[in-house]
């Protein structure tokens, strides 16, 4: 069974909901504090949505500095599975492990509702299990899930396949509908939707199944 | 402090007679610290003299209620050892001068209550109430409290699942925010407000203290406002407390981890009163006495006075009770969540009080062995505020008010015209909201009740589910506060059963005007009435509650405005309900009484539609309350079998309640995209008539359906049939659903940009 540390920072609050449903997707999902300095003997890491360090400043600005991040680095240069749900996308975009930034929504309000996201990449951790074309309803919750980068990035992120999710009807501004980006290698990913909120038609959907359990299976890269 | 105690008293919101009795109780005069404390603890935020006589009418007994009123919040036993903890406040003054920050304490407080008995909250719900929005305060109003509880509950991650949304001209200058928390618990942890032990450490844990909210119970919450803003009104700000949700957070998570770890013996939360309030009700509540030393209390900043600090509102702040044992122990876990941790105070022995009784005295010291800066019987503070019994009358226009009936009104207009002005989608509201943390909101906001797993960490495994519904009624309750306050309880429970659930407790905020009109006074003591009958009728407990006077401007009170919380429960949820998901071809019925009980079959007094006209009068409709019951039952055992698993032929359930029939087709129509042709209805009254008990369901099989309602003595009639691009209803009605969606989804955003 997969061994996979939920990342958590004063201020975190998906990380019981990601323990839930990656356990759900068979993994051994626990939570790690985030002054810990190593992630030896995980096969995987999540960070978490929530509002790290209070999203004081600006989200993931302060949480990039806390000692977990040095380890997370290492970890996802070495090939490592790493997924930034939310609060966790910003986090890895200041931490530099993901191109770009996620700005105020075009709105100026927070977003809580279902969204429908297409796969265009299958090259990711997140989406190997997922088809291209695939439509996925899962729910966005954020103020700051517009994601924004120069030209040149975009074009990159574009030409390479990072785009790895799309949304169908852009909710935020995002430029070029983006939802989900990974690195290139494909074993770094971040998400403004919420996979963990899409596990049970009983809450509503249960799309996002299929990107967590991909993400249970990804190995590390060699 | 220069003025003369007797001066200062009035200036603190004391009356002679109550200056009178403090002296009495102290044996002496009182100094200016205890006065101050006498000033907030005696105010009617906290102390309810005005309305403490008529509560005790409410029944609070049931054998699943483990604590009922009194204490933070009231808990029942959902089953599967899982105990429930519900809680409402409000937040209506603070909101009024500072939207933002007055909403997002308002949240900050009440999920405090919550956690304060160890539960952790899982759900909060807001009923708000604006005036007319074609003013402009009113829509920077409905922002900034949108925004300040989206921007605290969010960040606190505790999701909001629904609420209520009203606008009347009675709020224009009193907008009214009411917050409500359910929280959940192993039913083994539960956690009471109470010092004990000799000896036992007072810790103050979380924000310092600073000058912020300062008599916010007092001179803000139990006082009207003049009507004024620019001169009088909005020179309260600095009474208003400010903030952090972060704070909150990690104060949640280290207060949920000392009471896993049973670190604990008592804890309560400093909410209206601060320091004062804390200190003698868990003193009162244990029956020992505090040594408090003012001078431990860490502060944000210098030259704070002792009675700005033990009466200071600042938020985010818990006092727990432990053994000196397990200081070591309690400072390391706050350590971890980076939760300051003082010790402020010792639990000490009772003494003999001045009028003889034996009891805790709270002492306020400079330092734990210096000077006793005040001295004052920890439970004259907490619970011997004087009871006031404030003379009431009916209101003398109230005869004419009710003649004035609109149910025959000529010309009757356009039926089509009057349904797509009644329309209003809270989407723009509650998208606002993370409604989905915790992944068990199973029917989320903008329906007739949230639907909740009862699953949480830390709780045992159950299949459960929770509902909630908040549901008031100001329009029925302004002509009739007794019945509109029972027909408000009724609404609830038919708001709950389209959910599957069945009731179990029921909290309340009563929202009223200035106590000292006599008017007032009798408006809440009927409406307290209405409540307890309805109760009564039903075996439901109320299990606690917030009373909110004074919501009045420039002499002018608002509509009588009780906001009943009521939690149920589905004891298999492994399906969602139906919902407002009617299909082409479906039958559809309208199940429960067709008429009202009295001379008109359809009254139209205290309805949306006559509100909408400026028609204010009338005779509210009567239900049958026992016909009422039994169709409640009916809809909720339909639905709570659809919920447990079973197949069924039901495939949508929505309550009649405002805006009548018409605007409950109109709203499953739109979410539904999908029409319906309606042939039955009478007449314009019929369409639009609003008293509770009936329901829209739609039947893919009409003749099981009819059978079912037939053995359990429910009357039913087919109506019509889904299907089709139109909402036809008789020869009045035909609109595209597209036109009635786009209308329900626009309302909102148009009003709020101030086009209409």
């Amino acid at each position: 069974m997969k061994r996979v540390g939920v990342v958590v920072f004063p201020g975190s609050n998906c990380e019981h909901d990601a323990v839930a449903a990656l356990s759900s997707v068979g993994a051994a999902a626990e939570l790690v504090w985030h002054t810990v300095k190593s992630l030896a003997g995980f096969d995987a890491i999540v960070l978490p949505g929530g509002f790290a360090h209070g999203d004081y400043l600006r989200p993931g600005a302060l949480a990039r500095f806390s000692p977990v991040m040095e380890a997370v680095s290492r970890f996802a240069n070495e090939g490592g599975p790493v997924l930034g749900i939310c609060n966790g996308f910003q986090v890895l975009a200041e931490a530099g492990l993901l191109p770009g930034a996620l700005q105020k929504n075009v709105g100026l309000t927070f977003l809580c509702q279902p969204t429908t996201l297409i796969v265009t990449s299958t090259n990711s951790a997140l989406t190997s299990g997922a088809t291209i074309g695939q439509e996925l309803v899962i729910p966005i919750n954020h103020f700051s899930g517009a994601y924004t980068c120069d030209d040149a990035t975009f074009e990159r992120i574009n030409e390479r396949g990072q785009v790895v999710l799309r949304y169908r009807d852009n909710p935020n501004g995002s430029r070029g509908d983006i939802a989900g980006l990974a690195n290139e290698r494909g074993n770094v990913v971040g998400l403004m939707p919420h996979p963990e909120r899409a596990m049970s038609t009983l809450t509503g959907s249960a799309d996002g199944r299929v990107l967590l359990e991909s993400f249970v299976m990804a190995s590390v890269l060699a | 402090m220069s003025a003369s105690p007797e001066s200062l008293h009035r200036a603190l919101g004391l009356s002679d007679d109550e200056y009178g009795a403090i002296t009495s109780i102290l044996g002496r005069e009182p100094n200016h610290l205890e006065l101050a404390l006498y000033g907030v603890m005696w105010s009617e935020h906290c102390s309810y003299k005005s309305s403490r006589l008529h509560l005790r009418r409410l029944p609070s007994e049931g054998a699943h209620v483990l604590v009922g009123p009194g204490e933070n919040a009231g808990v029942i036993d959902a089953g599967d050892g899982i105990a429930v903890a519900i809680r409402i406040e409000s937040h209506n003054h603070p909101s009024a001068i500072e939207p933002y920050q007055g909403a997002a304490t308002g949240v900050g407080g009440i999920l405090r209550d919550v956690f304060t008995m160890g539960a952790r909250p899982l759900a909060v719900m807001d009923s708000l109430f604006f005036g007319d929005l074609t003013d402009a305060r009113q829509r920077w109003l409905v922002e900034g409290v949108v925004a300040g509880i989206s921007g605290y509950g969010n960040s606190v991650g505790v999701p909001t699942v629904g609420g209520e949304l009203t606008f009347d001209q009675c709020y224009n200058a009193n907008p009214l925010v009411n917050v409500l928390c359910v929280g959940a618990l192993p039913k083994e942890r539960l956690v009471l407000g109470a010092a004990s032990g000799v000896g036992n450490l007072a810790v103050l844990l979380g924000s310092r203290t600073g000058r912020d909210g300062i008599g916010g119970v007092s001179v803000l919450a139990s006082a009207g406002f003049s009507g004024d803003y620019a001169l009088s009104d909005d020179a309260k700000r600095p009474s208003v407390q400010v903030g952090d949700p972060y704070e909150e957070k990690r104060l949640i998570e280290a207060c949920l981890e000392l009471l896993d770890r049973g670190l604990v013996v008592g804890i309560q939360d400093l909410g209206g009163a601060g320091l004062a309030c804390a200190t003698s009700e868990t003193a009162a509540r244990g029956g020992v006495g505090m040594d408090v030393d003012v001078a431990a209390v860490p502060l944000r900043e210098r030259g704070m006075l002792p009675f700005e600090v033990m009466t200071s509102e600042s938020q985010e702040r818990m006092l727990a009770i432990i053994t000196p044992a397990n200081l070591d122990a309690v400072v390391e876990v706050c350590a971890k969540w980076e939760v300051r941790a003082t010790v402020v105070g010792r639990v000490v022995e009772p003494v003999r009080r001045a009028d003889g009784r034996l009891g805790g005295m709270l002492r306020i010291r400079d330092g734990f062995d210096g000077e006793v800066l005040a001295e004052v019987p920890a439970s004259s503070l907490a619970d011997e505020a004087p009871l006031y019994d404030r003379p009431r009358c009916r209101p003398a226009s109230l005869d004419a008010v009710l003649a004035d009936d609109p149910t025959m009104d000529e010309p009757v207009g356009s039926p089509e015209a009057d349904l797509l002005d009644l329309l209003i989608d809270p989407a723009w509201v509650h998208r606002q909201y993370d409604s989905m943390l915790f992944l068990n909101t199973v029917v989320g906001p903008g329906r007739d009740a949230a639907l909740l797993r009862l699953a949480g960490p830390g709780l045992p495994s159950s299949t459960r589910g929770i509902a909630i519904t908040t549901d008031s009624n100001p329009r029925w309750c302004a002509l009739e506060p007794r019945l509109g306050t029972t027909l408000t309880l009724y609404e609830a429970l038919a708001n709950l059963a389209c959910v599957g659930a069945t009731a179990k407790a029921v909290v309340n905020c009563l929202n009223f005007g200035n106590p000292e009109h006599p008017e007032v006074m009798w408006q809440l003591s009927e409406a307290i009435d209405g409540l307890a009958e309805a109760c009564r009728a039903t075996d439901l407990p109320v299990i606690g509650g917030n009373v909110s006077l004074y919501n009045e401007s420039g002499g002018s009170d608002i509509d009588p405005t009780p906001v009943l919380g009521v939690l149920g429960v589905v004891d298999k949820l492994v399906a969602p309900p139906p919902g407002w998901r009617w299909r082409a071809g479906d039958a559809l019925m309208l199940v429960g009484a067709r008429r009202a009980v009295g001379e008109l079959a359809f009254p139209l007094a205290g309805s949306k539609w006559a509100t909408r006209r400026g028609r204010r009068g009338g005779r509210i409709a009567n239900v049958d309350p026992a016909a009422a019951a039994v169709t409640v039952g009916f809809v909720a055992g339909e639905v709570a079998s659809i919920c447990a698993g079973a197949t069924s032929d039901v495939t949508a359930v929505h309550d009649v309640s405002g805006g009548g029939i018409a605007c409950a087709l109109a709203e499953i129509a739109a979410v539904a995209d999908v029409g319906a042709e309606i042939d039955e209805l009478e007449c314009h009254a019929e369409l639009f008539s609003e008293f509770p008990g009936r329901f829209v369901v739609a039947t893919n099989d009409a003749a099981a359906f009819s059978m079912r309602a037939t053995a359990a003595g429910v009357a039913h009639l087919q109506i019509g049939t889904c299907g089709g691009s139109r909402l036809r209803i008789g020869a009045s009605i035909d609109v595209s659903v597209d036109e009635v969606g786009r209308r329900r989804s626009d309302a909102l955003a148009n009003a709020l940009a101030g086009s209409t």
